[in-house]
């Protein structure tokens, strides 16, 4: 019965917690909220995120690797090098193709501009580093980020353009050594400059912050009188130095038309070509020349 | 001895975040994975009490705010499953938790911490989805938080309670 007593007393202990230290970690929860969120990309929590990044990034690679060839099993079986080779050519032959018919009508547009010879020079100024997507951040979140697995040291910073075979995925958002961690354009927090490819109209493509499901971007057009047609292919609309994303890229295709009475301007529904709920292989735009741990495609197909 | 607690908390946390990353995304269905950190935080909290749980939480979430590729405030994460950790840990009777008990109380938790995610970002302003994919965010998580719960709260309770028997009542 004591024996009995005893344990219970010490239960009650353990049961009540001290108030003393929710309160603490309530607090600290605060602060970290607040610090960060005063903070915003200069904030005190940034560095505690490269260390995490430090550590973790690699850990994540090593998971997903280890669960690629059963995540993908059909795959697994033309795992060999020479079969992955191959892959890898077709697999560029198929996103050129993808990418030609896509940009067809702003390409003849733009040689109708005159501009064709300036902008295909730029255009063909970059290279991607090749890269898989070894982390999904849960949707639990609410933030539509993944990481991939170069770093800095492959030569990536920053506000670098992320895109795979179908169009544009993203853009670069913080490095490590090792890792990178992408901002998705389906993400709610993404904005990026478009351009309907029939009409040259530029707009502004904001994500809605759901992966799969109907009207996964909207395109707000600067223009009001501009109505872009159903399935007209919007493609990126380019800033000067090519931060944060490059011009020309495949981004989605026109599903819907609304036009909003109270607001000056049209907002159209794009589903992007890329499938967001099963990323793979990706490429960071990256200038050309630039040193990397890995084999760099350049724009003229081969591998330096 | 609560060294040792300590250390396999932190290591199942990171475990259990790494999974959560890199593994369960092939099995997601909309992005919306089993937070498995939250079921380590409610297995710390119906074998050890609040205190540890509430601890434990608080490490849970900073993790989870800060690795890669979480973009979100940091902290916010932190402060749902601190808040779990405690209420878990207040919810469990001094018998042995029953199987029923062990899955009401992950429902709640998993429902009470996601909950607590997306309020946070309404407050802070951070323009994320309309309230009806919301709750079908959480709704989603729950189910899978539940899914999960024979797998993962069974061996993580069975090793807290072999890591300090002689303090526990079961």
């Amino acid at each position: 019965m004591a024996r009995e007593r005893r344990w219970r007393s010490r239960l009650d202990e353990r049961h009540r917690p001290s108030p003393a230290l929710l309160v603490a970690l309530v607090l600290a929860c605060l602060t970290l909220i607040t610090l960060d969120y005063r903070g915003g990309s200069d904030s005190p929590v940034e560095p505690a995120r490269r260390a995490a990044g430090e550590i973790f990034g690699p850990v994540e690679t090593v998971t997903a690797n280890a669960v690629r060839p059963f995540t993908a099993v059909p795959q697994w079986f033309r795992s060999q090098d020479s079969m992955r080779a191959e892959l890898v050519t077709l697999e560029a032959e198929n996103s050129q193709l993808k990418s030609d018919a896509a940009t067809q009508d702003y390409n003849r547009n733009r040689l109708e501009e005159y501009d064709g010879l300036t902008a295909a020079a730029h255009s063909l100024g970059y290279s991607l580093v090749p890269a898989r997507v070894v982390g999904l951040g849960p949707s639990q979140s609410f933030s539509r980020t993944v990481t991939i697995d170069a770093g800095s040291a492959a030569g990536l910073h920053p506000d670098l353009t992320v895109v795979n075979n179908d169009g544009l995925v993203g853009r670069v958002l913080r490095v490590t050594r090792t890792t990178a961690t992408v901002l998705l354009i389906v993400d709610s927090d993404s904005v990026v400059g478009g351009r309907v490819g029939r009409s040259m109209e530029v707009g502004f493509l904001r994500g809605r912050g759901t992966l799969s499901g109907d009207g996964r971007l909207d395109l707000e057009l600067i223009d009001e009188t501009a109505v872009p047609a159903r399935d007209d292919a919007v493609v990126t609309w380019g800033s000067e130095s090519g931060g944060p994303y490059v011009s020309g890229v495949p981004i989605g295709r026109v599903t819907n038309v609304y036009r909003s009475l109270r607001e000056t301007s049209q907002r159209a529904v794009i589903e992007p070509f890329v499938d967001f709920g099963a990323l793979d292989l990706v490429g960071v735009v990256v200038p050309s020349g630039t040193t990397s741990d890995r084999s760099v495609i350049e724009a003229e197909g081969g591998l330096r | 001895m609560t060294a040792l607690r300590a250390i396999f908390g932190f290591a199942a946390v990171s475990l259990a975040l790494v999974l959560q990353v890199s593994v369960f995304p092939h099995l997601a269905w909309d992005g919306i994975v089993p937070n498995l950190c939250l079921l380590i935080v409610v297995a710390a909290a119906l074998t050890r009490g609040p205190q540890f749980a509430a601890v434990l939480g608080f490490v849970a979430g900073v993790a989870l705010d800060l690795v890669p590729p979480a973009d979100h405030v940091a902290g916010r994460w932190a402060l749902a499953l601190v808040v779990v950790g405690y209420v878990a840990g207040r919810v469990r009777q001094d018998t042995k938790p029953t199987a029923t008990a062990v899955v009401i109380t992950v429902a709640v938790s998993s429902f009470v911490g996601t909950s607590i995610f997306a309020l946070s970002g309404i407050l802070l302003s951070d323009p994320g989805m309309a309230v009806p994919d919301l709750l079908e965010v959480i709704v989603v998580a729950v189910l899978w938080d539940i899914l999960l719960t024979p797998f993962v709260l069974p061996p993580v309770m069975a090793m807290f309670r072999r890591l300090e028997p002689d303090r526990s009542l079961i």
